[in-house]
Order: C-alpha cells, then sequence, then structure tokens
C-alpha cells in the first residue's frame, strides 16, 4: 500500500469505533509533548530508569542482544548489543519508513482504517521500532525495548515492525508503562513476520495507570515451519485496555502459544481477545488465558480459533477466576470451521471461585491468609510457566501481594 | 510446669449442624506418641482437624490446650505457626503451587537453622516430588510422602497424622514410618516430640512405637490402654466390643493425668 493509500484510508475511519471495548473521545488527548527533548533527556534517561523495571526491562541487566527506549515521543535510546551487529538490526520507526524491509510491511497486516485507533496511528505516528533478526541468526540474548508514558493526556501512536527471517529466533520483552502521568493514550499497532522455521518469542508486559487508556492494534504472520509464542501480562489499573490480536499460521506446520495472565485492579475495563487462523496444513496453536476479577474490575476475554485447513489442530482455555463481589468476568470463546472436516478445534472456559478448602490447607502449614491466597493465585495465574525474567515475576509476586484481602 | 503438649477437655464438636465430637479429653506429654482407634465416621479425623484448628469443625464446647495455651479460638495458621502440624488423609489439589513453593516458604519462614530442601527431600525420597502441583494426580504413598516432607519442614512440637498408612503399600509404608521416626526424633529413642496418630488398621505401630492409645467410637472416647494390646482386642472383638466391655475407662489409669472419665 501506497502512504497517500494509508492516508486516505485512515483519513476515513478518523471517527471508526472499534468492534469492542469502550469507545473514547481522541480529542482528548494530544501528540505534541509539551517538554523539549534536548534539554530534558537527562530527566527522561531518569524516568525511563525508573519505570522500566516494573515492566521487566531492567537497564542495569548484563547482555542484552538490543534495546529500544522510548519516553513520550522521544526515542532516548536505540543500541544493538555488542557481538550482535549484523545479525540484529534496530530502527526508530519514523526514521525507518524508506527502509525496504520496513516498508514493504507497514501497514501491510494491520488495516489503516481497521477503526479510530490505527487510523490515528497512520494519521500522526509517533514512534514505534522496527526489528530485524537476520536469516539464520538465532539471538541468545533478549531484545528489549520500553514505551513510557511521562505525560498526562498525551496520546502515544506506536507503530512497531518485527521481523524474523528465515531460520532465526529471537525473544523480544516490550514493556509499556506510565511514570508520573495520570492520564493518557496508548496506541500501539504491532506487525509481526515471522519466517519459515524461524522462531519469535513475544513477552510483553503493561503496567498502566487508573487514567490510562490502551488500543494495541497487532498481526502476526507464521510461516512454513516457524513458531510463535506470545506472553502478555497486564499488571495494575488501567482505564480501559482492549486489543484483539489477529495471528494467521500460513505456513504448513506454523505453530503458535498464547498465554495471557490478566489481573483486573481497581476499576479497570479490559477487553482482550486472541483470533489465531489456521491456514497451513498441520499448523497447530494453544491460546491459554488466566484472568483474576479483583475490586471493581470488569473482564472480557475473548478467544477464537478458525480452522481454514484440514488437519490443523487448535485449543482454547479460558478461566477466570473472581475475587470480588463487583467485579465481573465474561469469556467468550468461539471455534469456527468451515468445510474442513478433519480439523480439530476445541475450547474450555470457566469461572470458578478460590477453594477454601486450598487456603486452609496453606494456613495448616503456617502461610497468613493473605500469603495463602496470593500462592493460590499466583498459581491459578500459571506465572511459573511462562518462563518469566526474574525481575518481572518478583513484580507479578508483588502486585499479587498487594491485592488487599478483603477484596479476595 | 510441665504442661501437656496437647490437652484436650470436655472437647464437643459440630460439622455443619451434626454433632460429631461428643465431650472427648485426652492429654498427650511431651515426648508421648498416642494412637486414635476406631472405626470409620467416629470421628478421629474430626478429632485431629479440630486440634489443627481447621475451618468447618465448631466447637461447642470444651478446649483445647497446647502447652498450656488455650488454642481453641485460634486460626490454623496460627497454630500451625505456635508448633501444631497435621498430615492430613485426603489433602486438596492445589494447582499451579508446588510442593517445593511450599515447602521452600516453610523453611524460609524458619530462618537460617535446620534442614535444608534437599536434605529433608532427599532422606524421604521426594525429589520427583518437587516441582509437581501440591497433591495434583499424585499417588497414595506420594501424597503421605509430600504431607511427611512438609511436616518435617514445620519440625512441629505436635505432629499429627490422619491415616498416615491408607493408600499407601507396604514399601512406601516403611519409608513413611522411617520419616515419622525422624520427624518425632524416635531414631535415638525418645525426645521431647510429641503425636498423635489416626489409624484405622494399625499397620503403622510396626513403624512407629506408640505410648498410649484410644479408642473413639461415635464421638466419645470408650476405652484407652496399650495401643498394640488395644489393637488386639479390637481384632478379636470389633469396636462394638469395646462398646460392650467398659473395661478399660474404669479401671486403666489415664494416661496425661486429670482426663475424666468419658
Amino acid at each position: 500500500m501506497t502512504s497517500e493509500g494509508v492516508l486516505l484510508r485512515a483519513e476515513a475511519a478518523r471517527d471508526k469505533p472499534a468492534a469492542f471495548g469502550p469507545d473514547l473521545d481522541l480529542a482528548a488527548f494530544h501528540v505534541d509533548q509539551a517538554t523539549r527533548e534536548t534539554t530534558e533527556r537527562a530527566a527522561r534517561e531518569r524516568q525511563m530508569r525508573e519505570a522500566a523495571l516494573g515492566v521487566g526491562v531492567d537497564l542495569a541487566a548484563g547482555q542484552r542482544a538490543g534495546t529500544f527506549l522510548q519516553v513520550d515521543q522521544t526515542v532516548i535510546a536505540r543500541r544493538v548489543g555488542g557481538g550482535f551487529g549484523g545479525r540484529v538490526e534496530i530502527l526508530p520507526t519514523l526514521e525507518a519508513l524508506e527502509t525496504p524491509w520496513v516498508a514493504e510491511r507497514l501497514w501491510s497486516i494491520v488495516a489503516p482504517d481497521a477503526d479510530k485507533y490505527t487510523a490515528a496511528a497512520a494519521l500522526r505516528p509517533t514512534g514505534g521500532y522496527c526489528l530485524r533478526v537476520l536469516r539464520g541468526e538465532r539471538i541468545e540474548e533478549p531484545v528489549q525495548a520500553c514505551l513510557l508514558i511521562a505525560e498526562t493526556a498525551l496520546s502515544q501512536n506506536i507503530h512497531n515492525v518485527v521481523v524474523v527471517e528465515e531460520g532465526a529466533a529471537v525473544h523480544v520483552i516490550t514493556g509499556c508503562t506510565v511514570n508520573r502521568a495520570t492520564g493518557g493514550l496508548h496506541i500501539g499497532v504491532s506487525e509481526f513476520f515471522v519466517g519459515k522455521n524461524a522462531s519469535l518469542t513475544f513477552t510483553m508486559i503493561h503496567r498502566w495507570a487508573p487514567g490510562v487508556h490502551t488500543r494495541p492494534r497487532s498481526a502476526v504472520i507464521v510461516e512454513e515451519g516457524g513458531t510463535y509464542i506470545s506472553n502478555y501480562l497486564l499488571l495494575g489499573e488501567v482505564a480501559s485496555l482492549q486489543m484483539y490480536p489477529l495471528t494467521v499460521l500460513r505456513g504448513r506446520g506454523a505453530r503458535a502459544r498464547f498465554q495471557a495472565v490478566l489481573c483486573g485492579r481497581g476499576d479497570s475495563v479490559i477487553d482482550i481477545g486472541s483470533r489465531v487462523v489456521h491456514e497451513g496444513e498441520g499448523s497447530a496453536s494453544e491460546t491459554i488465558s488466566r484472568a483474576i476479577g479483583a475490586e471493581r474490575s470488569r473482564i472480557w476475554a475473548r478467544g477464537q480459533l478458525v480452522a481454514r485447513t484440514n488437519h490443523c489442530r487448535a485449543r482454547l482455555e479460558c478461566r477466570g477466576m473472581l475475587v470480588s463481589t463487583t467485579a465481573s468476568i465474561v469469556a467468550i470463546p468461539e471455534l469456527e470451521a468451515d468445510g474442513v472436516p478433519q480439523a480439530e478445534l476445541s475450547h474450555e472456559a470457566a469461572i470458578s471461585p478460590i477453594a477454601e478448602e486450598e487456603v486452609a490447607y496453606l494456613m495448616a502449614r503456617g502461610l497468613a491468609r493473605e500469603e495463602a491466597l496470593a500462592a493460590i493465585t499466583r498459581g491459578f495465574l500459571n506465572v511459573d510457566q511462562l518462563g518469566l525474567p526474574p525481575a518481572i515475576a518478583r513484580s507479578v509476586d508483588e502486585v499479587l501481594a498487594a491485592t488487599p484481602a478483603g477484596s479476595l | 510446669m510441665n504442661y501437656p503438649v496437647l490437652e484436650v477437655c470436655d472437647l464437643s464438636v459440630s460439622v455443619g449442624e451434626r454433632p460429631v465430637l461428643k465431650g472427648v479429653s485426652l492429654a498427650v506429654l511431651p515426648g508421648e506418641v498416642h494412637v486414635l482407634l476406631g472405626p470409620n465416621g467416629g470421628g478421629k479425623t474430626t478429632l485431629l482437624m479440630s486440634v489443627m484448628g481447621m475451618p468447618g469443625y465448631r466447637v461447642t464446647g470444651g478446649r483445647i490446650l497446647f502447652s498450656g495455651t488455650d488454642v481453641t479460638s485460634l486460626p490454623a495458621d496460627e497454630r500451625a505457626r505456635a508448633g501444631i502440624a497435621l498430615s492430613f488423609q485426603r489433602p486438596p489439589s492445589v494447582r499451579g503451587v508446588t510442593v517445593r513453593t511450599l515447602v521452600g516458604a516453610i523453611i524460609g519462614r524458619r530462618g537460617g537453622g535446620g534442614a535444608s530442601l534437599q536434605e529433608l527431600s532427599g532422606s524421604i525420597g521426594t525429589d520427583a516430588l518437587l516441582d509437581r502441583d501440591l497433591n495434583v494426580g499424585l499417588s497414595g504413598g506420594e501424597v503421605k510422602r509430600s504431607e511427611l516432607l512438609q511436616l518435617l519442614a514445620l519440625d512441629p512440637t505436635l505432629a499429627l497424622f490422619d491415616e498416615p498408612e491408607s493408600g499407601v503399600d507396604l514399601d512406601s509404608i516403611a519409608v513413611v514410618g522411617a520419616g515419622m521416626r525422624r520427624l518425632l526424633d524416635r531414631e535415638g529413642g525418645g525426645s521431647a516430640k510429641s503425636a498423635l496418630i489416626v489409624t484405622h488398621t494399625g499397620h503403622i505401630l510396626r513403624e512407629v512405637p506408640a505410648d498410649h492409645g484410644h479408642v473413639l467410637v461415635r464421638g466419645q472416647i470408650v476405652c484407652r490402654g496399650e495401643p498394640l494390646a488395644l489393637f488386639d482386642d479390637i481384632r478379636i472383638h470389633g469396636y462394638e466390643g469395646c462398646l460392650a466391655c467398659q473395661r478399660c475407662l474404669s479401671t486403666l489409669a489415664l494416661p496425661g493425668g486429670g482426663v475424666s472419665r468419658q
């Protein structure tokens, strides 16, 4: 699509509401940051250091294959780790629009006119990163990215492109968070391309603030023999979060695994789904979400599995645990197979209480009631199986430990 | 004063609306091991659960003293931290919480002292269980060994065992028995650790010698005596024989002192 074509389509969708989630008035947010980036750089770096750890990005950690840091609309760091030059490329999106491997993929699998949020990202883009792992390079250290909103009422309109070429492998950890901002909007368009026999593990951690709205808009294409693993964690309160990423397992034997951990806190409105389309023969996917509804949170956990080929297999598991009388969870699994009688799709959705018998058992081992509840909810959230960096695992523990016992 | 480790005084307990224990009294002195015999449904598990302070077991009369302190109204976690531990007969499955996590937390609370997780686990052969979720898909013997590992980590003053031999093959009974002896520090012959063991079959008595026995039938203690002798009598006459006999309570000196006739 030409850039003019993108803009025309986006313009037409400027006011188009999303299919799900609360509709936002984008006029309430601005894209021009107030602070001047040259004079404020030191302050921004300090903000980033403070906030990044809470979303699993440890700037003091040793080896990283690559790092990308953006505060508000300013890229404050973009580097490839020592020994990874020529194997990994990281570019700020706004500087990469003419780069062939970026240009040919931008807006190729996410439509600029999908809704007003994709339109905003196309019409007023404010940053993001493009990452390429070159053919055959198996990157042993993670690439980390952190996107931070520091200024209240800002709209951060991010566009990321990740390309993992044939036979390559990488783990990307992206943290999105706030520092001092009490409200704002984060729009994140992501287009991921997992090449033949390539592997992308993408761990995304969101930790927002009660006044922040978030609208990720993602699509992933997985080619023959490729593997895409997505880990998503939502920690802390958010005003509203709505996303329904699309993954197309296009190649023969393509695989995907999705794990989402949602902690509904405060007055959060959370509407999260995952749509997986199986086009490649022998493709397979597993989607697992765990949601805890605490305090006054409202959670919709959606999932859609689509079979477009015979001999594909997919499983969807949505589990919710309500720990408050003022919270709600809606689990909506969907399976779709049309003319492919050999496809095998299954789902399991459950909303269940915390078993008092289990709490009492752990208390009989000396755990205080709050500790027992935290252990059980953490176990329910399946956090240990995500293989998270230690800083994130600790962060999840802290969030669960801080959940008021009264709301459990 | 040398208090009994456990003193159950005229204890009545209901489960739901149903009275289960009806005025039970017994006392366990430091270093003593007592066994509780009785038919199914007689109230043995209810007594152990009540001593542990598990919810759902409502004390309607009487008191439970632990080392001279009234713990009747304390929640289970406080009793556990005070030094009471229960090996459950059928513990619940807790998904997502591994044996290693729980035992690690218990050992962490204890501070630096005592044996390490590896040492304790190695002593009763539970290494393969450490990364399993608590009781999820474990065999009968594995459950007992997992429970025992937790008790070894807790290192309680008073250990309560609810049918430690049930669902366990003979080889595992030996392992469980060795672990219980280690827990009670009985390998060297006597210590200050005390235990109250519920047994249905009596097999565990071959592994862990007990000092005193009580027979609990229909919520009341109907007989006391030397454990093996009691068990032999029961094997011959059944629990109904106990009810008919009435010999023991009128003639036997009561262990622990001060326990009145039921």
